[in-house]
């Protein structure tokens, strides 16, 4: 629908970014319970998004109403990945879900990436898919399968 | 004479401490806890969402626990909290078209590619009063499956599109105007009436919309498509140069179908209403679309009735059930002053007359 007004190849990270915003908190913590040295650039603040739709789906946007909202920027500290540069903006009011969502975000961009690949972010993938295919899979169930009765003039 | 008085103080906490008490009920009674609330009483959160103008469920059944289950003081109390968040930014319009569907229906087409899907739904039942869910400790219900597909599901509007037999929706990325931000100004546009609907009362835009169907500029509506679902959220980044997906809200949408014979400017074609509304709101949904069709009869060279749903300052200026009780319960505040003065107008009025009439004696 929207055209796509950066490059390809920050498709993988606005993946992840989008990933790490939709898990739950808890899960999120689970799988990555311990953060590194960080500093933030920008401490967690907890906002408001004004979510817009489109009259008629298609045409001009309107206002639909606010959500909530918590971003974070942070750098990390020391080590070989010191310097490295995180955001998060997480829906909800997690303080702790946008820091280490930012955390991920700078880990992701040095020579831990493959491991959270694979510690964090296939796990999180598989959840969504599993919880968004259960939900696709009870819809289809209600799904009407019309027949048609027999008809008084054909008889 | 103005009198300046003080006091009540006591009274008044003592009034609230009650509260507090009352809220929490008989302490015999297991304490309600907020996943409760937004896991069971999950439509109540959604209206408090909805009319509160702020997707959270966690806070607004916090809202709905504080209110004790009284839902426009509930959706008072989320506003009050909006008003306290920074503005972050507005997200990028989002694609119902890509809506993750639970519940799809047209009442215009048998047929269609994606099918009828009911979702869950209160729809076919008997509204008959379920004794089994007194009692406590029942197994948890478990859902039917199907095999299913992740495709997205196309608008049913798309198809009447490609034949030309309904109106075209005019594209666009204008900044659409934010009634939050600036005090609304008549004439609205389709945009901010649309923001002032959605976030009106519920049973205000219903009783609107039952008003047409009544013929009180009647409208001949058809539901072309309901759906509820999931989208995705997406929010440019400024210093990041991308938008990234900030998470996803469930919507209600409905578009409708209206009888249109044409008028000056318009050839003989269907028009459409819509209504797009936080959570599973369907009822809200519909009635939105049919009252934002109704306030569309200028643009489309209708006549005007006077009824109520034509009438744009009625409809905006009275959909808003903050407002609306903000100035209504503020008459039961001390207004002794002011009485006092009615008192002595109403004294002198009838000293007046009953003097007249006894001069006229």
């Amino acid at each position: 629908m929207t055209a796509p007004s950066h490059p390809p190849e920050t498709a993988p990270r606005q993946a992840w970014m989008g990933l790490l915003a939709r898990a739950t908190p808890a899960r999120l913590a689970g799988l990555f319970p311990d953060l590194p040295a960080h500093d933030f650039l920008r401490a967690p603040e907890v906002g408001a998004v004004m979510v817009r739709g489109r009259i008629g789906g298609v045409g001009q946007p309107f206002n639909l109403g606010e959500m909530t909202l918590t971003r974070c920027s942070l750098r990390l500290a020391g080590g070989v990945a010191g310097g490295v540069v995180g955001h998060a903006h997480v829906q909800g009011r997690d303080k702790a879900h946008a820091t280490r969502a930012a955390v991920i975000d700078a880990l992701m961009q040095t020579g831990a990436a493959d491991g959270l690949r694979v510690a964090v972010l296939a796990p999180l993938a598989a959840d969504e898919t599993a919880r968004r295919a259960a939900r696709a899979a009870k819809a289809a169930a209600t799904r009407v399968e019309f027949f048609t009765l027999v008809r008084g003039e054909d008889q | 004479m103005y009198v300046a008085v003080k006091g009540g103080e006591r009274a008044i906490d003592n009034a609230h401490a009650w509260q507090a008490e009352e809220r929490r009920g008989d302490p015999a009674v297991a304490e309600l806890a907020l996943a409760q609330i937004r896991e069971q009483l999950a439509l109540a959160v959604n209206r408090v969402m909805a009319e509160g103008s702020l997707y959270d469920p966690d806070l607004a059944a916090l809202a709905i626990k504080q209110a004790r289950g009284d839902l426009i003081e509930a959706i008072f109390l989320i506003r009050a909290y909006r008003t306290t968040l920074p503005r972050l930014g507005a997200s990028r319009p989002v694609a119902t078209a890509q809506m993750a569907v639970i519940r799809r229906i047209s009442a215009t087409f048998k047929d269609l590619p994606g099918g009828q899907v009911l979702g869950p739904t209160f729809d076919y039942t008997h509204r008959l009063l379920d004794f089994k869910l007194a009692a406590e400790g029942a197994p948890v219900p478990v859902a039917a499956t199907a095999p299913a597909s992740l495709a997205d599901v196309p608008h049913v509007m798309a198809f009447l599109n490609r034949d030309g037999l309904i109106e075209a929706e005019p594209a666009g990325d204008a900044s659409p105007p934010d009634l939050t931000r600036e005090p609304m100004e008549l004439p609205a546009s389709r945009a901010l009436r649309l923001q002032a609907i959605t976030r009106g009362d519920e049973g205000f835009i219903l009783a609107l919309a039952y008003s047409t169907q009544r013929g009180y500029g009647r409208t001949h509506a058809f539901v072309g498509e309901l759906r509820i679902g999931c989208v995705a959220v997406e929010l440019d980044i400024p210093e990041l140069g991308f938008p990234v997906e900030i998470g996803e809200v469930e919507l209600s949408e409905c578009e409708t179908v209206n009888q249109f014979t044409g008028s000056k400017t318009e050839p003989p074609q269907f028009t459409r209403g819509y209504g797009l509304v936080f959570g599973q709101s369907e009822r809200k949904a519909i009635s939105m679309s049919l009252v934002d069709r109704s306030l569309r009869w200028k643009e489309l060279g209708e006549d005007c009735t006077g009824a109520p749903a034509q009438d744009e300052e009625f409809v905006l200026m009275h959909a808003d059930n903050i407002q609306a009780t903000g100035f209504l319960e503020h008459i039961k505040l001390p207004h002794y002053v002011d009485f006092q003065s009615e008192l002595e107008l109403v004294r002198k009025l009838r000293a007046e007359v009953l003097a007249a009439q006894e001069a006229a004696q």
